[in-house]
């Protein structure tokens, strides 16, 4: 085993330094020549849409891919030192020691059988830096400085006692447990809220720059990778397609790919918008006069759930009411735990409100009965935020956009498969995907088919709930556009339920911004963006990744 | 008994249990998948191979056999194998121990096939039922944990005892009591299936509830109740022994291999023979199942493919 003298001593070259590296999964290449290199204390971002080998590539520095993942050409080299094919006790000393990493899934990277203090004290134990009580005083001063308050105790506590944000902190700390040279954070905050977002990358930030640290950080959000990194490594299909400092990157994309990337990233625009601080002229029509009745009213809805062990019940939804005029699109935004997705479900008839009501067209949803009910379930139709849960695996395309046909016997079966067909158009797919599974589709085109067997009977409402949160930016963009055009054409309003004000913003005429179950602002878009009444909107202004790079 | 865990943790994508009338096409794709994920694994291989041989083995007993399983020759008992004429010996009686092995694995196979179609067929509809209505599930779940609070062979037992002991009779004792376990694999899928959001998206079209538990839940739980069968499967086929075995299942003198380690076992230091091969008989049988069930799962569950 080599001692420690031989490592860390770093030369003049680059920390990190990957050079023409190629990894296969089975005999499927994923990455073809990726070069990469990381100088001391340095930012790098890696950015690039789902499949482009961005995360393959952290995997590999840290000799951790998965299943049949192997590198196949190429060198990766720390420190000076050449670890593509170390022996694995060498690895184990690299990582962790000398290389931390913040993983993407704050839920799912803690033991839930383990206290979270003796998590991070592992850490220690394993690198033979600290034992016993030593390693429990460090671990809980790490947990000081990841920013969790009264540490003594909540080292005793288990991850599910803590929130998303709290958990990455832990993950923070368990990552910066041994001083590590270089950091690698994979999506850190891609799972958590955007305030919180904000607050945790601002603390990592802290604590990597008080060390010196480097940091390779792997996102598919451009603006967060403008706003935290010196330098951009754009990824697409397995190769670098360009790399540079980020200002440079985002003010003067070079490479086609980037242009788009950049031209699409919605946090990018929304941000220039904002950091400009003035209400832009927008195409949008103004909609049918707001004096008519609107498509849909939300009225003092009530939602509260009963929760064991408490005697007062859970207020999900508190006094809620706001109203959709046809042909128009409502966001509402708020942050996990803003009631926001329990409104959507009321309005869809697939929670009883506690109290209050929800009419489409003047038609109570809750009261309806019978031929009135199945008028107002036609009306109104959900798209969800995850296409691969949103479709049955078992079934084919042409079967799942059929079925709301079936379900209301609508017409024989020749002028169905018609039907499906035209649908399937106007969702820009090839009637040919209609015998294939979702399976095999990629993310966007599931999103297609769940979008269009929304429209299969004509619907005038449509909720989706998160329905573009799921997708890479190219798809989100050609998603975004898709639905603008749906509402175009076919004047169909959206009640469009989203954390992302990015979104919002390029979407929606109305925004309503809920906070622990209460509406806090409400109004037009570009009032509300342009001058937030409220200080929580503000914080989830300002949160929008990419907003300090342009002000 | 069974090297696969009673709730095999099957996620993901299952294949379609039946062939929907439209899209043959990309079904052909599906199946191949699992079919090359199978031929992949060696044990699958392994597994089937031994399935193979014995359903042969029981299908075309009448033609691979010189004897009947019932004739009886005073003048030739405890034969060793590889006599002339007799590949495995004969036993007490001088049968054919060869034949009564082809006989009774026939038997076997009848006895397995009849209790996890039962098993299927009840527990199916009572787990889809306890998982989608949760008044429903209080009770059944009570019920299913009062059936397992007996020992499987005590419950088998005292139902053979009531149905009378025959094939039938020992067939539908152990069916019955791999209900229980049945019902809760499918009570286990049903409840994970119903809150995926294609089943959120069916109920905001207000389709029926029997509509969505057959088109939408029921196919995306076939591989677990497939693999669940294959789980049974063995564990009917020693329970048909055992019950045979204790005079409860098939009765002599028709051939069954429960009932040849039992006759055996009086002349087991004269004739091991006849003894050892029916018990032989029963360990290839569950090993080819138990394989071949691991197997479908892995294939079957993209999440546990290394």
């Amino acid at each position: 085993m080599p001692s420690d003298a031989e490592v860390g001593t770093t030369g003049a070259g680059p920390l990190l330094e990957v050079t023409g590296l190629e990894v296969s999964y089975g005999d499927v290449p994923v990455l073809h020549g990726v070069d990469l290199t990381v100088g001391t204390g340095e930012r790098v971002a890696v950015v690039g849409e789902s499949g482009s080998g961005k995360s393959t590539t952290a995997a590999a520095v840290l000799a951790l891919l998965p299943g049949r993942g192997r590198v196949t050409a190429g060198s990766i080299r720390f420190a000076g030192e050449d670890v593509t094919h170390a022996p694995e006790s060498r690895l184990r000393r690299l990582r962790g020691r000398e290389v931390g990493l913040v993983p993407q899934d704050p839920m799912s990277n803690l033991n839930p059988a383990t206290r979270v203090g003796a998590q991070v004290a592992e850490t220690l134990v394993a690198h033979g830096l600290a034992k016993g009580r030593a390693a429990r005083d460090r671990a809980i001063e790490l947990l000081v400085e990841a920013g969790i308050e009264q540490p003594e105790r909540r080292y005793r506590q288990f991850p599910h006692e803590f929130s998303g944000g709290m958990r990455q902190r832990v993950l923070i700390a368990m990552a910066l447990a041994c001083e590590p040279a270089l950091l690698i954070a994979d999506e850190p905050t891609s799972a958590l809220d955007v305030t919180v977002q904000r607050r945790i990358l601002d603390h990592l930030e802290t604590l990597r720059a008080s060390r010196g640290a480097s940091l390779l950080m792997v996102t598919h959000d451009l603006g967060l990778a403008a706003d935290r990194a010196d330098r951009i490594v754009v990824m697409s299909k397995g190769h670098v397609v360009e790399t540079g400092p980020a200002e440079a990157i985002l003010r003067d994309p070079q490479h086609e790919y980037t242009r788009r990337l950049v031209a699409a990233a919605p946090s990018v625009n929304a941000s220039k918008v904002v950091a400009a601080g003035g209400v832009s002229v927008t195409e949008r029509s103004a909609g049918p006069d707001a004096s008519a009745r609107p498509l849909l009213e939300v009225d003092d809805l009530v939602r509260t759930y009963r929760v064991r062990g408490r005697r007062e019940p859970l207020v999900a939804v508190d006094h809620v009411s706001f109203s959709l005029q046809a042909g128009t699109t409502t966001a509402v935004v708020g942050e996990s735990g803003s009631g926001k997705t329990t409104v959507a479900r009321m309005v869809l008839g697939l929670e009883e409100p506690t109290s209050g009501e929800v009419r489409l067209d003047g038609e109570v949803v809750r009261t309806a009965r019978g031929a009135a009910r199945r008028a107002v379930r036609r009306a109104m139709q959900p798209v969800f935020q995850d296409p691969y849960a949103s479709l049955d695996p078992t079934f084919t395309v042409e079967r799942i956009v059929d079925e709301p046909l079936r379900v209301f016997g609508v017409g024989d079966k020749r002028s169905r498969r018609a039907r499906v067909t035209d649908l399937l158009e106007q969702v820009a797919l090839p009637a040919s995907v209609g015998q294939r599974f979702p399976g095999e589709l990629s993310g966007g085109q599931r999103q297609r088919v769940a979008i269009a067997r929304a429209l299969a009977l004509d619907p005038r409402l449509m909720v989706c709930d998160e329905a573009v949160s799921a997708l890479d930016v190219l798809v989100q963009d050609q998603v975004m556009t898709l639905l603008e055009d749906l509402q175009r054409d076919l004047g169909i309003s959206f009640l469009f339920i989203t954390h992302d004000l990015a979104v919002v913003r390029q979407l929606a005429r109305d925004v309503v911004v809920m906070r622990n179950g209460r509406v806090v602002e409400h109004g037009t878009v570009d009032a509300v963006f342009a001058s937030p009444a409220e200080d929580y909107t503000r914080d989830l202004l300002d949160a929008i990744p990419g907003a300090g790079f342009f002000s | 008994m069974t090297s696969t865990p009673v709730d095999p943790p099957v996620g993901g994508p299952p294949p379609p249990p039946e062939t929907p009338k439209d899209g043959a096409s990309g079904l052909g794709s599906r199946r191949g998948r699992v079919v090359r994920e199978l031929v992949r694994n060696p044990l699958g291989l392994v597994g089937g191979g031994l399935l193979l041989l014995v359903v042969l083995v029981a299908l075309l007993a009448p033609l691979i056999t010189g004897y009947s399983p019932t004739q009886v020759d005073f003048d030739l008992p405890f034969q060793k194998p590889l006599t002339v004429g007799y590949p495995l010996g004969t036993d007490d009686l001088g049968r054919d121990v060869w034949s009564r092995i082809a006989y009774g694995a026939r038997a076997s196979l009848v006895v397995g096939l009849i209790a996890v179609g039962l098993a299927v067929a009840v527990g199916t509809p009572l787990g889809l039922a306890a998982g989608w209505w949760g008044w429903l599930d209080a009770l059944v779940s009570r019920l299913t944990d009062l059936m397992l609070a007996f020992p499987f062979l005590v419950l088998a037992v005292g139902l053979a005892a009531i149905n009378g002991a025959s094939l039938t009779g020992a067939a539908v004792a152990l069916g019955i009591s791999q209900v229980p376990t049945m019902v809760r694999v499918v009570r286990a899928e049903t409840i994970r299936v119903k809150e995926l959001e294609f089943v959120t998206a069916a109920r905001s079209l207000d389709a029926s509830a029997p509509r969505i538990l057959v088109q939408h839940v029921l196919p995306n739980t076939a591989s677990t109740i497939i693999v669940q069968a294959t789980v049974i499967m063995p564990v009917a086929v020693i329970g048909e022994a055992i019950l045979s075995f204790l005079g409860l299942g098939i009765q002599p003198p028709t051939p069954s291999l429960g009932i040849m380690l039992s006759d055996a076992q009086q002349y087991i230091f004269r004739a091991p023979s006849a003894a050892i091969f029916p018990g032989v008989a029963i360990a290839v049988i569950c090993l080819g199942f138990n394989l071949f069930g691991d197997a479908l799962r892995d294939a079957l569950d993209p999440t546990s493919r290394r």
